[in-house]
């Protein structure tokens, strides 16, 4: 089953251009005229969103090599004991919905440490796999469009990792 | 909310630097993270470029109507307020199987498209619609088949069997994905 799904996504992307482009010439589409026009998009989106990737980035940089997370892991580590959670997972709980590169890199650290195959470097590969990072997807998409009310959207973001991570816990502490 | 979360992120990195004495730590990170900002966004040039063309090759050959109007039980459902057979349905969809696949690369250029798309039919240009809001809870909640990118750090970790945790995120990510989508829908009803 496991290698089921690992061949499907590797021959996804070679699959889908592959559909796309003879399909398309079924139609008689102008294709490389046609790729050319939507290729042109590209630059400006990608553009665009620049201020909110600065905006975001810089934030979540600033909070995280300030020392938030180790005075947070210091005072709510009570708090994840009494949940039966490591507290060593803390720091990429609070991360994960930041910033997919910070979060990335304390997961990898986690499964060095603790070992790919221990409790700790299960629930990090599980966390890591099962929640975005909510705050800067919203803020990239929102922005690019010129959204300024984001309304509940973050909220049911958040909602969301939460219930994810707890799901997490709750699963690789049943199954392994 | 974001204004103050986005403040009180920066206000309280500050100040704990500061009081450690190592403000030059915030000088670093924020020039640093700001040029790795502008660094990614030139990345995603090429990669956005190459699937916005694909798409409209797709779209002109009729493929992301045809899509759409597949998949019209569940977009009419999760999405009544978008006109069936819109392009952003195919947009939306293309985001949610890249994500499902763990194809992050992919699923970005899709899902700015979509954005795109609903801001077209949105009425209110700086308020997120409804769609919009739905749209972005099934995306930073997606489920996923394969979490491809922390198979590879486990793989490179030595694990003895990398992919033994791709069970136990589909199960957190449907349990995620599944509340979003239950919140969404009673959070609009408060937020006329």
């Amino acid at each position: 089953m496991e290698s089921i799904i690992y061949e499907i996504s590797r021959w996804a992307i070679p699959g889908l251009i592959f559909f796309i482009l003879l399909y398309a010439s079924f139609k008689r589409v102008k294709i490389y005229e046609c790729f050319i026009k939507g290729a042109e998009e590209g630059f400006s989106l990608a553009v665009k969103i620049i201020p909110f990737l600065v905006a975001m980035m810089m934030a979540v940089s600033i909070f995280r090599h300030g020392g938030v997370i180790s005075l947070l892991e210091k005072y709510c580590g009570g708090f994840f004991d009494f949940l039966h959670i490591p507290p060593d997972i803390l720091p990429l709980a609070i991360m994960r919905p930041l910033s997919g590169g910070a979060s990335l890199g304390l997961c990898t650290e986690i499964i060095n440490t603790h070992g790919p195959d221990s409790y700790l470097g299960r629930l990090a590969s599980t966390m890591q796999g099962s929640t975005d990072t909510t705050f800067f997807i919203l803020a990239v998409y929102f922005g690019s469009v010129g959204i300024k009310k984001y309304r509940y959207s973050l909220k049911v973001g958040l909602l969301a990792d939460i219930i994810s991570f707890l799901a997490s816990v709750f699963i690789v502490s049943m199954i392994f | 909310m974001i204004n103050i979360i986005w403040v009180i992120m920066i206000i309280s990195g500050i100040m704990l630097a500061g009081l450690r004495g190592q403000p030059d730590i915030i000088t670093q990170s924020a020039f640093e993270a700001s040029q790795a900002a502008v660094k990614y966004s030139l990345e995603l040039i090429g990669i956005m470029s190459l699937w916005l063309g694909l798409m409209k090759v797709a779209e002109e050959a009729g493929l992301i109507e045809a899509l759409a109007k597949l998949l019209r039980p569940f977009t009419k459902l999760l999405f009544p307020s978008v006109p069936p057979n819109h392009p952003a349905l195919g947009s939306i969809l293309m985001n949610f199987s890249a994500n499902l696949l763990g194809l992050g690369n992919a699923a970005t250029p899709f899902g700015l498209k979509a954005m795109q798309e609903l801001q077209e039919i949105n009425k209110e240009k700086e308020v997120a619609s409804d769609a919009m809001c739905t749209f972005l809870a099934m995306n930073t909640s997606n489920i996923t088949l394969l979490p491809a990118t922390i198979i590879g750090v486990r793989l490179a970790a030595g694990s003895a069997n990398p992919t033994e945790i791709i069970g136990t995120t589909l199960f957190a990510t449907t349990i995620g994905f599944t509340v979003a989508l239950i919140t969404d829908r009673i959070m609009r009803r408060f937020h006329r």
